[in-house]
């Protein structure tokens, strides 16, 4: 019982202690990891979201960035082209990603396992072709550029990186919390269900299509709703947005953070965006440290590096 | 207790990360920074090398200092791709504190980093990024472009090879995106303007592997086909050109990229008698360039490509620059304003002067592909001296056109 209690404390003070390196350490940073911060939170909203379909129910998509990437595209043509507003893109774009998500859903979910990843993998490609070859629309390989974040208010501009991060910040925590109450509601546990035993859940009278098809949706609107931040944060957007490589991105970061566990996604999109572009720096071969890294994962800790420290806590608990 | 010490060392990690980030004034203003972004892992690595080598023998050669101050160098990769490219341009302002921003090879990424380097009013010199509205607009005084843009090579080769070839009929060929659209287009108008058809055009995928399907298609009333590919699709196209049996009937004529030293250090005889223009090559004949082949080759043991000439020039043109306002590198209104009004007489590809947009004007060279002494070469056969971006166009009336693409300018004679 005390180790128990002893336990949830440890888990408790690192969330605390994580929840205030994120909230009060930033300003004393410079910029530039305040922005690799919030490329991380970004990434880490998309890892999560795909965590509930992949970990959660057992939908692993390999197209899970698209609709990060479609909304973004949606945000950069409504502000450049469009001279939208900033709210109206945020909403258009969920809306878009959430319309996209319901389209391919139907086509998707019609298989499982290995041919769902791979029918999420060629819508993908269908939507990179898009992006790639209809250039009177998306600019082709070019991209769009000048997507200028806007200034909140009078005064709260956020092309300042404290500010764009604070911003993202606020929403990094609603979503989150949103991820938590769906996990923890019957929706949720109906999913794990799923995961779990698909017949069996059918046979108890649970409508497995429909839940699966609102999780794909809801994952989808969230995922879109990061790409709304992606393109204000970059300035622009390009088809390597909407790529294959920036899905399998996704997926890896949920599989080596730990598929099932929400916090091991944040985990895995802060390592691979610190390793993309810091441990890059120092080292050339920068991705065969990557590489080295994800085989030690799927070897020794296959339930990703979120589920290891769980379990070496959970050992010195015993001690 | 070895628990606690893990936690340690993840708390000293974490803790570094910030502690690396805090204080960029640690460093010293002293040395000249550059900053050279470069895709060093992906597709495009061995240009990227290539790129990276030609620097550092650029370097070598003002032996590490340039009015009196040491060149520092911060080599940076992007994958080729825009978001880390931007992620490094950002690392490279407000970490390293760099004076000016180099390299970018493609059109993408130069999008996403120009608008940055722009608000942070740092000059800039994109390297083989092509899209050719990158300079059209007179609004960013902080953006050069030292090299050709996509369709600086393709206008006067496309008159040239009308007038000198006796070829008629053209099918062109190329991958399917912008820098193909650039190169092939840009043939396509002046070929037809001087009087030429072209009768077909092929786009192929840009992850083409096998091109039997595209040859087969070839309408073999053609006198020439013309191409724009690079690396190992220069490499498949040929051999499977050759094989097809059409080597012989109809002669090759290549962009920029097609047959470069990159490529044609890999080629056999299906190689031979290719046509194609570039603002280099290593078998110019002229002594600036024959000193700079005999070193690079000296030094890194093959010959240097249009990648590694590209930016050993324009490095030598960015010192030059630099040495104009005795290194006064911190103030970046002179020093663009420098850049603007620097030329040079004596590089290797010839003299390189900026237009009013800050583009390249530089010779443009016609060459055939021949065996040389030892490899095959690109023999110069023809050079169109002083080739600006909008060829023989009025700049003002060209940029308000539309952009070349897969239907721009549309193609009268295809079937």
């Amino acid at each position: 019982m005390l180790k128990q209690l002893l336990g949830r404390r440890i888990t408790l003070l690192a969330l605390i202690g994580a929840s205030v390196a994120l909230l009060i350490l930033p300003p004393f940073a410079s910029s530039y990891v305040v922005e690799l911060l919030t490329q991380m939170l970004i990434w880490a909203i998309v890892a999560m979201s795909l965590d509930i379909l992949m970990g959660y129910t057992g939908m692993p998509s390999f197209g899970h960035a698209t609709y990060m990437g479609l909304s973004a595209y949606s945000t950069a043509i409504l502000i450049t082209r469009y001279h939208g507003s900033f709210a109206g893109a945020m909403v258009f774009g969920v809306l878009f990603a959430a319309f996209a998500a319901a389209l391919f859903g139907l086509l998707a979910l019609r298989a499982k396992g290995h041919y769902f990843l791979l029918i999420t993998m060629a819508l993908g490609m269908v939507v990179w072709g898009l992006a790639n070859r209809w250039v009177s629309f998306t600019n082709g390989d070019n991209g769009i550029v000048d997507i200028i974040r806007p200034t909140l208010g009078s005064s709260l501009s956020l092309k300042d990186s404290l500010n764009f991060y604070y911003f993202t910040l606020f929403f990094f925590i609603i979503i989150l919390g949103l991820m938590v109450r769906i996990i923890q509601s019957p929706f949720g546990q109906t999913l794990v269900g799923i995961r779990e035993s698909e017949s069996r859940m059918r046979v108890l009278g649970y409508n497995v299509w429909l839940h699966k098809y609102l999780t794909f949706i809801i994952t989808g609107a969230i995922s879109g709703f990061s790409g709304v931040l992606w393109a204000f944060y970059n300035g622009f957007v390009s088809p390597m947005d909407v790529d294959v490589f920036f899905s399998l991105e996704a997926l890896l970061m949920v599989a080596f953070g730990g598929p099932g566990t929400l916090f091991g996604a944040i985990l895995g999109a802060g390592v691979i965006v610190f390793i993309k572009n810091f441990v890059s720096v120092y080292v050339h071969r920068w991705m065969m440290i990557m590489g080295l890294l994800f085989i030690l994962t799927v070897f020794y800790t296959p339930e990703g590096i979120y589920g290891y420290l769980k379990r070496v806590l959970g050992k010195y608990q015993e001690e | 207790m070895t628990m606690m010490r893990r936690m340690m060392v993840l708390v000293i990690a974490v803790g570094l990360l910030f502690v690396v980030g805090i204080d960029p004034s640690l460093a010293q203003q002293k040395p000249i920074k550059i900053g050279f972004i470069v895709p060093l892992t992906g597709p495009a690595a061995a240009n990227a090398k290539d790129m990276v080598d030609a620097l550092n023998m650029c370097v070598d050669d003002v032996g590490g200092k340039i009015a009196g101050r040491p060149v520092k160098v911060f080599v940076e990769d992007d994958a080729l791709k825009p978001a880390q490219g931007l992620a490094k341009a950002r690392k490279l302002v407000t970490e390293d504190g760099i004076h000016v921003l180099t390299g970018v090879m493609l059109g993408s990424v130069n999008g996403a980093i120009a608008p940055y380097v722009h608000e942070k009013k740092l000059p800039f010199l994109t390297m083989a990024a092509s899209p050719s509205d990158i300079t059209f607009k007179k609004d960013s005084p902080y953006l050069f472009r030292p090299i050709s843009s996509g369709i600086q090579v393709m206008h006067p080769f496309g008159e040239w090879a009308y007038k000198n070839l006796g070829v008629k009929k053209v099918v062109t060929m190329s991958l399917d995106y912008t820098f193909g659209y650039d190169n092939i287009q840009a043939f396509h108008r002046t070929f037809e303007e001087a009087g030429g058809k072209v009768i077909q055009m092929i786009w192929t995928p840009v992850n083409v592997l096998d091109f039997a399907p595209y040859i087969s298609q070839i309408n073999q009333e053609a006198d020439a086909v013309c191409c724009l590919y690079w690396g190992s699709f220069s490499l498949r196209f040929t051999k499977q050109f050759e094989e097809a049996g059409l080597k012989g009937k109809m002669k090759i004529l290549g962009g920029p990229t097609f047959v470069d030293e990159h490529a044609l250090r890999f080629m056999g005889d299906e190689a031979l008698d290719i046509i194609s223009a570039n603002s280099w090559s290593a078998a110019l004949d002229t002594p600036n360039a024959k000193k700079f082949v005999q070193e690079y080759r000296r030094r890194y043991g093959f010959v240097p490509s249009f990648y590694s000439e590209m930016v050993y020039t324009n490095m030598r043109w960015l010192f030059a620059a630099i040495r104009s306002i005795n290194g006064n590198v911190e103030d970046s209104g002179k020093l663009v304003a420098a850049l603007k009004k620097t030329k040079i007489a004596d590089a290797p590809r010839g003299p390189l002067e900026m237009d009013n947009y800050n583009n390249a004007v530089h010779n443009i060279y016609v060459r055939k592909v021949e065996r040389g002494k030892e490899d095959l070469q690109n023999t110069v056969i023809a050079t169109i001296p002083k080739v600006s971006q909008f060829w023989k166009y009025n700049p003002e009336e060209f940029i308000k056109e539309p952009s070349y693409s897969r239907d721009y300018p549309p193609c009268k004679d295809c079937k």
